[in-house]
Protein backbone atom coordinates (compact mmCIF):
# COMPACT_ATOMS: atom_id res chain seq x y z
CA UNK A 1 0.00 0.00 0.00
CA UNK A 2 1.25 3.45 -0.84
CA UNK A 3 2.03 5.74 2.07
CA UNK A 4 0.90 9.29 1.49
CA UNK A 5 3.18 11.92 2.96
CA UNK A 6 3.63 15.66 3.34
CA UNK A 7 7.18 16.99 3.19
CA UNK A 8 8.58 20.20 4.73
CA UNK A 9 11.63 21.77 3.06
CA UNK A 10 13.41 25.10 3.22
CA UNK A 11 13.66 27.44 0.22
CA UNK A 12 16.91 25.87 -0.87
CA UNK A 13 15.91 22.20 -0.87
CA UNK A 14 12.47 23.19 -2.11
CA UNK A 15 14.12 24.52 -5.25
CA UNK A 16 12.91 28.11 -4.80
CA UNK A 17 16.27 29.80 -4.32
CA UNK A 18 19.24 30.44 -2.07
CA UNK A 19 19.85 32.89 0.74
CA UNK A 20 18.12 35.68 -1.23
CA UNK A 21 14.84 33.73 -0.87
CA UNK A 22 15.26 32.94 2.82
CA UNK A 23 12.49 35.39 3.72
CA UNK A 24 9.94 33.26 1.84
CA UNK A 25 6.59 32.75 3.55
CA UNK A 26 5.29 29.18 3.74
CA UNK A 27 4.02 27.95 0.37
CA UNK A 28 2.16 24.76 -0.42
CA UNK A 29 3.29 22.91 -3.55
CA UNK A 30 1.77 19.88 -5.20
CA UNK A 31 3.85 16.70 -5.26
CA UNK A 32 7.47 16.22 -4.28
CA UNK A 33 10.48 18.53 -4.51
CA UNK A 34 14.24 17.96 -4.18
CA UNK A 35 14.93 15.36 -1.48
CA UNK A 36 11.29 14.28 -1.78
CA UNK A 37 11.84 13.26 -5.40
CA UNK A 38 14.79 11.13 -4.35
CA UNK A 39 12.72 9.55 -1.56
CA UNK A 40 10.00 8.57 -4.03
CA UNK A 41 12.56 7.15 -6.42
CA UNK A 42 14.24 5.11 -3.69
CA UNK A 43 10.98 3.95 -2.14
CA UNK A 44 8.14 3.41 -4.61
CA UNK A 45 5.75 2.75 -1.70
CA UNK A 46 5.96 6.40 -0.77
CA UNK A 47 4.00 9.20 -2.39
CA UNK A 48 4.65 12.78 -1.40
CA UNK A 49 1.34 14.45 -2.13
CA UNK A 50 2.27 17.89 -0.90
CA UNK A 51 5.45 19.78 -0.19
CA UNK A 52 5.47 22.77 2.09
CA UNK A 53 8.36 25.15 1.53
CA UNK A 54 9.38 28.11 3.69
CA UNK A 55 12.42 30.37 3.97
CA UNK A 56 14.92 29.72 6.76
CA UNK A 57 15.00 33.35 7.90
CA UNK A 58 11.24 33.67 7.81
CA UNK A 59 10.94 30.67 10.12
CA UNK A 60 13.79 31.77 12.39
CA UNK A 61 12.56 35.32 12.80
CA UNK A 62 8.82 34.72 13.02
CA UNK A 63 8.72 31.18 14.34
CA UNK A 64 5.40 31.46 16.12
CA UNK A 65 3.57 33.18 13.25
CA UNK A 66 5.20 30.95 10.65
CA UNK A 67 4.20 27.77 12.46
CA UNK A 68 0.60 29.03 12.71
CA UNK A 69 0.56 29.80 8.99
CA UNK A 70 1.89 26.35 8.21
CA UNK A 71 -0.72 24.68 10.40
CA UNK A 72 -3.47 26.66 8.74
CA UNK A 73 -2.39 25.83 5.17
CA UNK A 74 -1.98 22.19 6.17
CA UNK A 75 -5.43 21.88 7.72
CA UNK A 76 -7.26 21.11 4.41
CA UNK A 77 -4.72 18.33 3.75
CA UNK A 78 -5.98 16.55 6.85
CA UNK A 79 -9.66 16.99 6.06
CA UNK A 80 -9.77 14.33 3.36
CA UNK A 81 -11.32 10.90 2.96
CA UNK A 82 -9.50 8.17 4.88
CA UNK A 83 -7.91 6.81 1.71
CA UNK A 84 -6.48 10.21 0.82
CA UNK A 85 -5.36 11.13 4.32
CA UNK A 86 -1.61 11.65 4.75
CA UNK A 87 -0.11 9.16 7.18
CA UNK A 88 3.30 10.69 7.39
CA UNK A 89 4.80 14.15 7.83
CA UNK A 90 8.50 14.46 7.00
CA UNK A 91 10.81 17.43 7.46
CA UNK A 92 14.33 17.82 6.12
CA UNK A 93 16.84 16.20 6.48
CA UNK A 94 18.20 19.32 8.18
CA UNK A 95 21.77 17.99 8.41
CA UNK A 96 23.86 20.39 10.50
CA UNK A 97 22.07 23.52 9.30
CA UNK A 98 21.06 25.54 12.37
CA UNK A 99 18.15 27.60 11.07
CA UNK A 100 16.78 24.79 8.92
CA UNK A 101 17.08 22.33 11.82
CA UNK A 102 15.23 24.64 14.18
CA UNK A 103 12.56 25.18 11.52
CA UNK A 104 12.14 21.41 11.03
CA UNK A 105 11.92 20.99 14.81
CA UNK A 106 9.34 23.72 15.34
CA UNK A 107 7.19 22.63 12.41
CA UNK A 108 7.31 18.92 13.36
CA UNK A 109 6.43 19.62 16.97
CA UNK A 110 3.41 21.71 15.95
CA UNK A 111 2.21 19.24 13.29
CA UNK A 112 2.50 16.39 15.77
CA UNK A 113 0.38 18.27 18.27
CA UNK A 114 -2.31 19.27 15.78
CA UNK A 115 -2.73 16.44 13.34
CA UNK A 116 -3.08 12.72 13.60
CA UNK A 117 -0.14 11.41 11.64
CA UNK A 118 3.38 10.13 12.12
CA UNK A 119 5.89 12.99 12.26
CA UNK A 120 9.57 12.58 11.60
CA UNK A 121 12.60 14.71 10.82
CA UNK A 122 16.29 13.98 10.41
CA UNK A 123 19.38 15.89 11.57
CA UNK A 124 23.03 15.67 12.39
CA UNK A 125 23.44 15.11 16.19
CA UNK A 126 25.27 18.43 16.69
CA UNK A 127 22.50 20.46 15.08
CA UNK A 128 21.39 22.90 17.82
CA UNK A 129 17.79 21.90 17.14
CA UNK A 130 18.53 18.40 18.42
CA UNK A 131 18.94 19.58 22.02
CA UNK A 132 15.88 21.75 21.64
CA UNK A 133 13.50 19.21 20.14
CA UNK A 134 14.77 15.66 20.65
CA UNK A 135 12.41 14.98 23.55
CA UNK A 136 9.35 16.21 21.68
CA UNK A 137 9.83 14.75 18.25
CA UNK A 138 11.51 11.83 16.58
CA UNK A 139 14.75 12.84 14.86
CA UNK A 140 16.44 10.36 12.55
CA UNK A 141 20.22 10.50 12.28
CA UNK A 142 21.46 12.46 9.30
CA UNK A 143 25.01 13.13 8.19
CA UNK A 144 26.65 16.50 8.57
CA UNK A 145 25.85 17.83 5.13
CA UNK A 146 24.06 17.11 1.89
CA UNK A 147 26.66 14.55 0.75
CA UNK A 148 24.91 12.13 3.12
CA UNK A 149 21.49 12.78 1.58
CA UNK A 150 20.73 9.29 0.34
CA UNK A 151 21.91 7.55 3.52
CA UNK A 152 19.95 10.01 5.66
CA UNK A 153 16.78 9.46 3.60
CA UNK A 154 17.16 5.68 3.76
CA UNK A 155 17.34 5.85 7.54
CA UNK A 156 14.36 8.17 7.70
CA UNK A 157 12.22 5.89 5.59
CA UNK A 158 13.39 2.80 7.49
CA UNK A 159 12.27 4.40 10.72
CA UNK A 160 8.97 5.53 9.20
CA UNK A 161 8.06 2.11 7.82
CA UNK A 162 8.77 0.39 11.13
CA UNK A 163 6.61 2.88 13.00
CA UNK A 164 3.80 2.71 10.44
CA UNK A 165 3.81 -1.06 10.88
CA UNK A 166 3.58 -0.59 14.63
CA UNK A 167 6.97 -2.15 15.31
CA UNK A 168 9.14 -1.22 18.27
CA UNK A 169 12.19 0.94 17.62
CA UNK A 170 15.51 1.43 19.42
CA UNK A 171 17.91 4.36 18.88
CA UNK A 172 20.97 2.26 18.00
CA UNK A 173 19.21 -0.17 15.67
CA UNK A 174 16.99 2.32 13.96
CA UNK A 175 19.37 5.25 13.76
CA UNK A 176 17.53 7.99 15.56
CA UNK A 177 18.39 10.37 18.37
CA UNK A 178 17.43 9.04 21.81
CA UNK A 179 14.45 10.87 23.25
CA UNK A 180 15.37 10.22 26.86
CA UNK A 181 12.73 7.53 27.36
CA UNK A 182 13.22 4.34 29.30
CA UNK A 183 11.99 0.96 28.30
CA UNK A 184 11.83 -1.81 30.90
CA UNK A 185 12.98 -5.32 30.09
CA UNK A 186 14.39 -8.35 31.89
CA UNK A 187 18.13 -8.85 31.55
CA UNK A 188 19.68 -12.28 32.04
CA UNK A 189 22.43 -10.84 34.24
CA UNK A 190 21.97 -8.63 37.29
CA UNK A 191 23.10 -5.01 37.33
CA UNK A 192 25.94 -5.90 39.71
CA UNK A 193 27.29 -8.58 37.34
CA UNK A 194 27.12 -6.25 34.38
CA UNK A 195 28.77 -3.42 36.30
CA UNK A 196 31.64 -5.64 37.44
CA UNK A 197 32.28 -7.00 33.97
CA UNK A 198 32.23 -3.45 32.61
CA UNK A 199 34.74 -2.42 35.27
CA UNK A 200 37.01 -5.37 34.47
CA UNK A 201 36.97 -4.42 30.81
CA UNK A 202 37.75 -0.83 31.70
CA UNK A 203 40.71 -1.90 33.87
CA UNK A 204 41.96 -4.16 31.09
CA UNK A 205 41.69 -1.28 28.66
CA UNK A 206 39.12 -3.16 26.55
CA UNK A 207 36.18 -1.42 24.91
CA UNK A 208 32.90 -1.50 26.83
CA UNK A 209 29.56 0.15 26.42
CA UNK A 210 27.97 2.11 29.23
CA UNK A 211 24.31 1.49 30.03
CA UNK A 212 23.84 5.07 31.11
CA UNK A 213 25.28 7.68 28.81
CA UNK A 214 26.22 10.96 30.45
CA UNK A 215 24.64 13.98 28.81
CA UNK A 216 26.91 15.92 26.48
CA UNK A 217 26.96 19.65 27.15
CA UNK A 218 27.96 22.22 24.62
CA UNK A 219 30.90 24.51 25.32
CA UNK A 220 31.25 28.26 25.47
CA UNK A 221 34.60 29.95 24.90
CA UNK A 222 35.92 31.70 28.02
CA UNK A 223 35.17 35.42 28.04
CA UNK A 224 38.25 37.65 28.12
CA UNK A 225 39.73 38.29 31.56
CA UNK A 226 38.98 41.53 33.40
CA UNK A 227 42.23 43.54 33.47
CA UNK A 228 41.43 45.18 36.78
CA UNK A 229 38.54 44.22 39.06
CA UNK A 230 38.91 47.48 40.96
CA UNK A 231 37.45 49.29 37.97
CA UNK A 232 34.44 47.15 37.10
CA UNK A 233 30.90 46.52 38.21
CA UNK A 234 30.47 43.02 39.61
CA UNK A 235 27.17 41.18 39.98
CA UNK A 236 26.26 38.27 42.26
CA UNK A 237 24.18 35.34 41.07
CA UNK A 238 23.47 32.18 43.02
CA UNK A 239 21.87 28.80 42.52
CA UNK A 240 22.18 28.24 46.26
CA UNK A 241 18.67 29.49 47.02
CA UNK A 242 19.54 32.59 49.08
CA UNK A 243 16.41 34.75 49.03
CA UNK A 244 14.99 37.50 51.22
CA UNK A 245 13.34 36.19 54.39
CA UNK A 246 9.95 34.67 53.58
CA UNK A 247 10.94 33.73 50.02
CA UNK A 248 8.72 36.44 48.46
CA UNK A 249 8.70 34.89 44.96
CA UNK A 250 8.04 31.42 46.37
CA UNK A 251 10.96 29.87 44.48
CA UNK A 252 10.50 26.10 44.76
CA UNK A 253 12.84 24.04 46.93
CA UNK A 254 13.39 21.67 44.02
CA UNK A 255 12.88 21.85 40.27
CA UNK A 256 12.71 25.65 40.34
CA UNK A 257 10.58 27.27 37.68
CA UNK A 258 11.91 30.79 38.17
CA UNK A 259 14.64 32.99 39.55
CA UNK A 260 14.28 36.06 41.75
CA UNK A 261 15.84 39.51 41.48
CA UNK A 262 16.56 41.14 44.84
CA UNK A 263 18.07 44.39 46.03
CA UNK A 264 21.40 44.67 47.79
CA UNK A 265 21.17 48.44 48.04
CA UNK A 266 22.46 49.63 51.39
CA UNK A 267 23.05 46.06 52.60
CA UNK A 268 26.48 45.33 54.05
CA UNK A 269 25.81 41.75 55.03
CA UNK A 270 23.12 39.06 55.01
CA UNK A 271 21.64 37.95 58.31
CA UNK A 272 19.12 35.29 59.38
CA UNK A 273 16.70 38.16 59.93
CA UNK A 274 17.00 39.49 56.38
CA UNK A 275 17.68 36.37 54.30
CA UNK A 276 17.26 32.62 54.19
CA UNK A 277 17.79 29.71 51.85
CA UNK A 278 14.93 28.25 49.82
CA UNK A 279 17.06 25.33 48.62
CA UNK A 280 15.72 21.87 49.41
CA UNK A 281 18.78 19.93 48.35
CA UNK A 282 21.22 20.50 51.21
CA UNK A 283 21.11 20.81 54.99
CA UNK A 284 20.00 24.44 55.39
CA UNK A 285 21.28 24.85 58.99
CA UNK A 286 24.52 26.65 58.09
CA UNK A 287 23.04 28.87 55.39
CA UNK A 288 20.16 29.83 57.70
CA UNK A 289 22.65 30.75 60.48
CA UNK A 290 24.68 32.90 58.13
CA UNK A 291 23.53 33.35 54.51
CA UNK A 292 26.96 34.88 53.67
CA UNK A 293 28.19 31.28 53.68
CA UNK A 294 26.39 30.80 50.35
CA UNK A 295 26.29 34.36 49.01
CA UNK A 296 29.35 36.09 50.49
CA UNK A 297 27.97 39.64 50.54
CA UNK A 298 29.84 40.66 53.74
CA UNK A 299 33.27 40.04 52.21
CA UNK A 300 32.25 41.42 48.83
CA UNK A 301 31.32 44.68 50.58
CA UNK A 302 34.60 44.67 52.50
CA UNK A 303 36.61 44.17 49.31
CA UNK A 304 34.52 46.84 47.60
CA UNK A 305 35.37 49.24 50.46
CA UNK A 306 39.05 48.28 50.22
CA UNK A 307 39.01 49.05 46.51
CA UNK A 308 39.46 45.50 45.16
CA UNK A 309 36.07 45.64 43.46
CA UNK A 310 34.97 48.71 41.47
CA UNK A 311 31.39 48.46 42.63
CA UNK A 312 28.73 45.86 43.30
CA UNK A 313 25.61 45.79 41.12
CA UNK A 314 22.72 46.75 43.37
CA UNK A 315 20.63 43.70 42.49
CA UNK A 316 21.37 40.01 42.85
CA UNK A 317 19.79 37.04 41.09
CA UNK A 318 18.86 33.82 42.85
CA UNK A 319 17.34 30.48 42.10
CA UNK A 320 17.44 26.98 43.52
CA UNK A 321 19.70 24.58 41.66
CA UNK A 322 18.13 21.42 43.00
CA UNK A 323 17.00 18.98 40.29
CA UNK A 324 16.38 22.05 38.15
CA UNK A 325 16.11 21.07 34.51
CA UNK A 326 18.92 22.10 32.20
CA UNK A 327 16.33 23.78 29.99
CA UNK A 328 15.08 25.95 32.86
CA UNK A 329 18.62 26.75 34.01
CA UNK A 330 19.53 27.75 30.48
CA UNK A 331 16.54 30.07 30.25
CA UNK A 332 17.28 31.61 33.66
CA UNK A 333 20.89 32.16 32.58
CA UNK A 334 19.84 33.80 29.32
CA UNK A 335 17.36 36.10 31.04
CA UNK A 336 19.82 37.03 33.81
CA UNK A 337 22.56 37.74 31.24
CA UNK A 338 20.28 40.22 29.46
CA UNK A 339 19.50 42.00 32.74
CA UNK A 340 23.19 42.15 33.60
CA UNK A 341 24.19 43.54 30.23
CA UNK A 342 21.45 46.14 30.39
CA UNK A 343 22.68 47.17 33.85
CA UNK A 344 26.25 47.63 32.62
CA UNK A 345 27.63 44.74 34.68
CA UNK A 346 31.10 43.62 33.51
CA UNK A 347 31.83 40.55 35.62
CA UNK A 348 29.85 37.93 37.52
CA UNK A 349 30.40 35.76 40.57
CA UNK A 350 28.00 32.82 40.53
CA UNK A 351 27.88 30.73 43.69
CA UNK A 352 26.52 27.20 43.87
CA UNK A 353 26.05 24.80 46.74
CA UNK B 1 23.32 29.53 34.01
CA UNK B 2 27.09 30.13 34.11
CA UNK B 3 27.38 29.18 30.48
CA UNK B 4 24.51 31.33 29.25
CA UNK B 5 25.94 34.34 31.10
CA UNK B 6 29.35 33.72 29.56
CA UNK B 7 27.77 33.17 26.14
CA UNK B 8 26.39 36.70 26.43
CA UNK B 9 29.99 37.88 26.67
CA UNK B 10 30.31 38.40 30.43
CA UNK B 11 33.24 36.79 32.26
CA UNK B 12 31.84 34.69 35.08
CA UNK B 13 33.52 32.76 37.85
CA UNK B 14 31.70 29.71 39.17
CA UNK B 15 32.34 29.18 42.86
CA UNK B 16 31.05 25.75 43.73
CA UNK B 17 31.73 22.70 45.83
CA UNK B 18 31.24 19.97 43.25
CA UNK B 19 33.88 20.86 40.70
CA UNK B 20 33.13 17.85 38.50
CA UNK B 21 29.58 19.06 37.85
CA UNK B 22 30.83 22.52 37.01
CA UNK B 23 33.36 21.02 34.61
CA UNK B 24 30.81 18.73 32.96
CA UNK B 25 28.31 21.53 32.51
CA UNK B 26 31.02 23.71 31.00
CA UNK B 27 31.95 26.56 33.36
CA UNK B 28 35.30 28.04 32.35
CA UNK B 29 36.55 29.75 35.51
CA UNK B 30 35.96 27.47 38.46
CA UNK B 31 36.82 28.19 42.09
CA UNK B 32 36.32 25.20 44.38
CA UNK B 33 34.62 26.09 47.66
CA UNK B 34 34.45 24.55 51.13
CA UNK B 35 31.39 22.29 51.21
CA UNK B 36 27.93 21.95 49.70
CA UNK B 37 25.91 23.41 52.61
CA UNK B 38 28.44 26.19 53.29
CA UNK B 39 30.54 26.96 50.20
CA UNK B 40 31.81 30.27 51.56
CA UNK B 41 32.19 29.35 55.19
CA UNK B 42 33.09 26.72 57.73
CA UNK B 43 30.92 26.53 60.83
CA UNK B 44 33.65 24.60 62.66
CA UNK B 45 35.96 27.60 62.62
CA UNK B 46 35.70 30.47 65.05
CA UNK B 47 33.91 33.49 63.61
CA UNK B 48 36.97 35.60 62.71
CA UNK B 49 38.76 32.70 61.04
CA UNK B 50 35.65 31.82 59.07
CA UNK B 51 35.35 35.39 57.84
CA UNK B 52 39.02 35.40 56.85
CA UNK B 53 38.52 32.15 54.94
CA UNK B 54 35.55 33.67 53.12
CA UNK B 55 37.51 36.77 52.22
CA UNK B 56 40.32 34.67 50.76
CA UNK B 57 37.84 32.69 48.67
CA UNK B 58 36.23 35.84 47.32
CA UNK B 59 39.67 37.23 46.50
CA UNK B 60 40.48 34.01 44.69
CA UNK B 61 37.29 34.40 42.66
CA UNK B 62 38.31 37.96 41.75
CA UNK B 63 41.73 36.73 40.70
CA UNK B 64 40.06 34.08 38.52
CA UNK B 65 38.10 36.83 36.76
CA UNK B 66 41.37 38.68 36.11
CA UNK B 67 43.17 35.58 34.76
CA UNK B 68 43.34 35.18 30.98
CA UNK B 69 42.43 31.57 30.15
CA UNK B 70 42.09 29.54 26.98
CA UNK B 71 40.21 26.57 28.42
CA UNK B 72 38.36 25.38 31.52
CA UNK B 73 40.49 26.24 34.53
CA UNK B 74 40.11 25.27 38.16
CA UNK B 75 41.71 27.90 40.39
Amino acid sequence: MTVKAIHYLNQFFGGIGGEEKSGLKPALLQGSRGPGKLLERLFPDLEIVTTIVAGDNYLAQNTETAVKEILSVLTPCFEKEAAEMPQLFLAGPGFNAGRYGLACGAVCKAVQEHFDCLVLTSMFPDNPAVQEYRRDILIGLAGEDVTSMEESLRRMWGLATKLLQGKAILPDEDHYIPQGRRQNFFHSRTGAQRAVSMLLKKIAGEPYKTEYEMPVFDRVAPAPAIPDMSRVKLALVTSGGIVPRGNPDRIAAANAQKFGIYSLKGLLTLTPETHQTAHGGYDPTFAMEDPNRVLPLDMIRELEAEGDIGCLHELYYATVGNATSVANARNFGKAIAQELLAAGVQAVLLTST
Amino acid sequence: MVKEIERAGLPVVHACSIVTISKTVGANRIVPTIAIPHPFGDPDLEKQKEIQLRKELVKKALRALMSPIEEQTVF
